[in-house]
């Protein structure tokens, strides 16, 4: 089971603070493309991905147990 | 090193009630500093003509945390002498709110302005926090640290994470 985190705007269009994944094992590639099915989450235009808290590029495989998170361009400071 | 993580989580941190710039400040004060440099983030009400009325900042907490110890990192590769200490604000914030604090000391002046500045321009591209800008005119999530493109459009900037 791998647990996708949702923030700010992509929090608000798919109502969600989180979703889960069923599957052990997948790319973070793959994982995008399964994660626009979600209403809300078609456009990935400017996300970026985080594993475990870390930046992860698309060839980075996510694991069972793995936390997912999906990054908005950040407007902190 | 339960010495050292309290230390950590005292100079790098999210929180949710106003900031005091003084004791953000008095984490990186030390005998051999000869200059602290502090900046301060505020909540500017005119940008482009478009009037706030307020804002609100959201946060991936941990994450945060975690890529603020990043900047860390790197300013103690680029300037080993600096002590640094980060402090940013979530929440409803209103015009004139401080939403960040930056303080960096080392012996030297100049290299406590350069960290400092190579802090918040950090901040601003690889901290997890969001602001959601309130106008009396409406209300939009902010995409990109230059305050010009909703994110909806925004294009990732990958190299900045280079």
């Amino acid at each position: 089971m791998i647990k996708i985190l949702l923030f700010a705007g992509l929090k608000e269009r798919t109502g969600k603070s989180s979703l889960i994944y069923e599957k052990p094992s997948i790319s973070v590639a793959h994982l995008k493309k399964e994660l626009q099915k979600v209403s809300g989450l078609e456009n990935f235009t400017g996300i970026m991905v985080a594993v475990n808290e870390d930046y992860a590029h698309d060839d980075v495989i996510v694991n069972d147990g793995d936390t997912v998170a999906l990054i908005p361009p950040v407007s902190g400071g | 090193m339960d010495g050292e993580s309290v230390v950590n989580e005292e100079r790098l941190k999210i929180v949710e009630e106003p900031i005091n710039v003084e004791d953000v400040i008095q984490q990186v004060a030390h005998p051999n500093a000869g200059a602290i440099t502090t900046f301060i983030g505020t909540v500017r009400e005119l940008t482009h003509q478009k009037r706030t009325i307020y804002l609100k900042y959201e946060a991936y907490e941990s994450m945060a945390v975690k890529q603020l110890s990043v900047i860390d990192e790197e300013i103690h590769k680029r300037w080993p002498e600096a002590r640094v200490a980060m402090t940013h604000r979530i929440g409803e914030l209103q015009i004139m709110d401080v939403a960040v604090v930056i303080a960096v000391a080392t012996p030297h002046r100049a290299a406590s302005f350069e960290a400092c500045r190579h802090a918040i321009e950090r901040i601003k591209e690889i901290v997890p926090i969001w602001k959601k800008e309130h106008w009396d005119s409406g209300e939009s999530w902010i995409g990109d640290q230059k305050e010009k493109v909703p994110y909806l459009e925004g294009h990732p900037e990958k190299e900045m994470l280079e």
